[in-house]
């Protein structure tokens, strides 16, 4: 069949099975849109306020759907606005497909208008990117970039489509791509290996594990649980682990890292073996990393190779897919118990509780607290709801205060750390799985960072419920002022809108909540239908997110507030 | 801690942009690329390129290899130290005439530093060498004594000691690998 490389695009988009793009037209796109005018009834195009949006929501896409995100923009402008995501996706192995319109190929290089080099720009930060010049190379260039993106670690890729190109006729061949020489995305995992790791597993007295996305990336969480099990090894989740396993799993001791739970951060310079899942040792997991866990055998399982020893130093590496090493590790283990070793837990648990978790969940006076209005969704909800967060306090006590019975039900802006990440994101999600609520919990900074992407929920009629924890300031570094910067808030007062009257301007229900009396019939009334909602939250102004290991600190040096650090009490 | 000198051989296919990816990830460890060479390999469609950086850390050079690996279109990255490889560079020097011919040490020159005359005309001469930095540098040293109007060297070339191209078994494996895959399908 004879097409132009913009019809291409399409079949070739339709081969690997894709029914929604979030993008953005502009001039040097336009022979796309306009066969994408065709398609119409075969492909969704989500019209976003912003390639930002566009890219973020792409994002929350892939991660629920496990399929890549595909974003369509122009050139220049259109194309450098979608950076940001395209850095995020690559730091959280997002699979995310973006095409971005080029200057005819006569004007590469000319300073034409709308030219960007988006190859240059785009290098470092995608798994590959490609120039698509001659319309005869789409097919191959879609097929490709599918398959990059989704297999091995996952990223993004980007595909810069000159215009003459999508102009351009061609014979429309389709043939998906499964090889590459020169990429091998995964190993086959090696026997020996595993075998030396469940020796060391096995004659562990006070074995831990800690787990990343890895294990959902490559939907292992059930053989997670049973490897975990089988050997009644406790572990606990990287802030992108979370949700792999259920929140009352009987060994999951909650999220390591800087605001992580206190005991999976103690234990981790305890243990005897340490046991990494599809996790990376993020400095902000490991801390000072001099100090972590030097005392334990480290067993690092990952896809990655690069990753394997680049920050801890291992005992033993396995390279290959999470699910894969963990069906072969779990059939040599031995069937254990640590009962006590399980049980030491739980007094760390006792004084986070005390000290942190009551306070901040259930206060009975003063203002609302963050950690309330998370408990308040979670409860009602049932943990079946999908979390997104922004970036900063927001995100931080979502994760912390979360409850979840389903995996693959968090997403949030991990490595990049991208402010303004969670409102396109969460619009990715509720497109991704439209019967499931997606709640959003953002701060007033991050909301206002994508707030006109409100206008892409009014006109596709996208059910998420924004819940703003709103305290008047840019809470996060407002935190690190108070207690690194001798409380000198340079530039993190924030004044708000009224975002009643924003919601209502764009026809999306709105309610304020600032009495504690009112918070669970608000969440009810937000949960109650399919609908967008905006719940603005008026929490206490300053509030802190504990526990805290502080920046340049061991692991197991933990904050309990501002006065207070961690002991055992012995 | 003291920079050692690495040696870093990256086989590729030839794709547009490859060696930005490259230098991208030296730029991000703050690593210096101190020569470069790109050509073709004893394998078709196969390119080499060869990369002299320094660092005070092997662990470095470790990560930069495996980071290289991990691009899509690089099929394998190697590192080595000077003693595990045979290199050479090539270095040419142009001299005025009338003063390499006053100098009257031009015989004994060539022929200590196992150099050679390129070209040769009223206004100037052009002399090539071949060997190691140190060697082509020493050439240089003597030559300037008598004034070089122009020199260049170029960035270093190196096999291994090993018998084969290093990629050639990964080669083999890999497609016996897609025969696999498409006969699956």
């Amino acid at each position: 069949m004879k097409t132009n490389g913009a019809e291409a695009l399409m079949l070739s988009l339709i081969e690997e099975g894709t029914d929604t793009i979030f993008g953005y037209p502009g001039g040097q796109i336009m022979p796309v849109y306009d066969k994408l005018y065709d398609y119409k009834d075969r492909i969704r195009h989500i019209l976003v306020r912003h390639e930002q949006g566009a890219i973020h929501a792409a994002q929350g896409y892939a991660r629920m759907k496990r399929r890549p995100g595909v974003v369509i923009v122009t050139s220049g402008p259109g194309a450098t606005n979608v950076v940001t995501g395209i850095a995020d996706a690559m730091a959280d192995s997002t699979p995310v497909v973006v095409i971005s319109g080029q200057v005819p190929s006569s004007a590469l290089g000319t300073d034409a208008f709308q030219e960007a080099d988006v190859m240059g720009l785009t290098s470092p930060i995608t798994k590959w990117n490609y120039q698509i010049r001659r319309a005869e190379d789409v097919p191959w260039a879609v097929s490709r970039a599918f398959y990059i993106a989704m297999t091995g670690r996952p990223g993004p890729v980007v595909l810069d489509f000159t215009k003459d190109a999508q102009v351009g006729m061609t014979e429309f061949i389709y043939n998906k791509c499964n090889f590459i020489r020169s990429y091998v995305p995964e190993k086959e995992p090696d026997e020996t290996s595993i075998e030396k790791a469940a020796e060391i597993i096995n004659s562990a007295k006070k074995p831990f594990a800690v787990f990343g996305q890895g294990v959902t990336l490559s939907h292992a969480e059930n053989e997670l649980a049973a490897f975990l099990e089988k050997g009644d090894i406790p572990a606990g989740a990287t802030l992108l682990g979370i949700s792999a396993l259920p929140s009352d799993f009987e060994l999951y001791e909650g999220m390591i890292g800087m605001h992580g739970n206190i005991a999976p951060n103690i234990k981790t310079n305890e243990c005897d073996v340490l046991i990494a899942i599809g996790m990376r040792f993020d400095d902000r997991v490991t801390g000072t990393i001099s100090t972590y866990a030097r005392q334990a055998k480290v067993i690092h399982i990952d896809i990655d190779a690069s990753e394997i020893g680049k920050i801890i130093p291992v005992e033993v590496g396995i390279l290959g897919d999470a699910k894969k090493v963990l069906v072969s590790l779990t059939g040599k283990i031995h069937r254990r118990r640590h009962r006590a070793w399980v049980k030491s837990f739980d007094k760390c648990y006792d004084v986070e509780k005390e000290k942190v978790i009551d306070p901040e969940v259930r206060p009975e006076t003063g203002y609302i607290r963050m950690g309330e209005v998370v408990e308040a969704v979670s409860g009602v909800s049932e943990g079946k709801a999908v979390v997104i967060t922004d970036v900063g306090q927001n995100q931080m006590i979502a994760a912390r205060y979360s409850r979840f019975s389903m995996n693959r039900s968090m997403i949030t802006s991990g490595g990049l750390g991208t402010m303004g990440f969670g409102l396109p994101a969460a619009i990715g999600a509720k497109t991704a799985v439209p019967d499931r609520q997606v709640c959003l919990f953002t701060g007033d900074g991050g909301i206002q960072m994508t707030i006109e992407e409100l206008g892409t929920i009014m006109q596709e009629h996208i059910g998420v419920k924004i819940i703003i924890l709103n305290n008047n300031w840019l809470g996060n570094v407002r935190q690190w002022q108070e207690l690194f910067f001798d409380e000198r808030y340079s530039q993190t007062r924030m004044l708000n809108p009224d975002y009643c009257k924003i919601a209502d301007a764009y026809g999306i229900k709105s309610r304020v909540v600032s009495d504690r009396k009112e918070l669970y019939a608000a969440v009810r009334e937000m949960l109650s239908d399919d609908l967008p909602y905006i719940m603005d939250v008026h929490v206490i102004e300053e509030g802190l997110v504990m526990p805290m290991v502080p920046p340049g600190k061991g692991i197991n040096e933990i904050m309990l507030n501002s006065k207070e650090w961690f002991d055992y009490g012995e | 801690m003291e920079n050692k000198t690495y040696t870093v051989t990256i086989y590729s296919e030839n794709q547009i942009g490859l060696l930005m990816q490259i230098s991208n990830i030296f730029t991000r460890h703050s690593l210096s690329i101190w020569s470069l060479s790109a050509s073709a390999s004893s394998i078709e469609g196969i390119h080499t390129i060869t990369i002299i950086t320094d660092s005070p850390s092997e662990k470095q050079i470790l990560e930069v290899v495996m980071q290289l690996e991990k691009r899509v279109d690089v099929v394998k990255a190697f590192y080595y130290t000077n003693d595990q490889i045979i290199y050479r560079e090539l270095a040419l020097y142009k001299m005025q005439t009338a003063k390499l011919l006053e100098c009257g040490r031009i015989e004994d020159l060539l022929t200590n530093y196992n150099a050679r005359i390129v070209e040769m005309n009223n206004v100037f001469t052009v002399i090539q060498k071949t060997g190691k930095t140190e060697e082509t540098q020493s050439l240089y040293d003597e030559l300037n004594k008598y004034g070089v109007m122009q020199f260049v060297r170029s960035g270093r070339i190196a096999v291994t000691r090993e018998k084969l191209e290093p990629v050639k078994d990964f080669i083999a494996e890999r497609e016996l690998e897609k025969n696999k895959i498409n006969k699956e399908l």
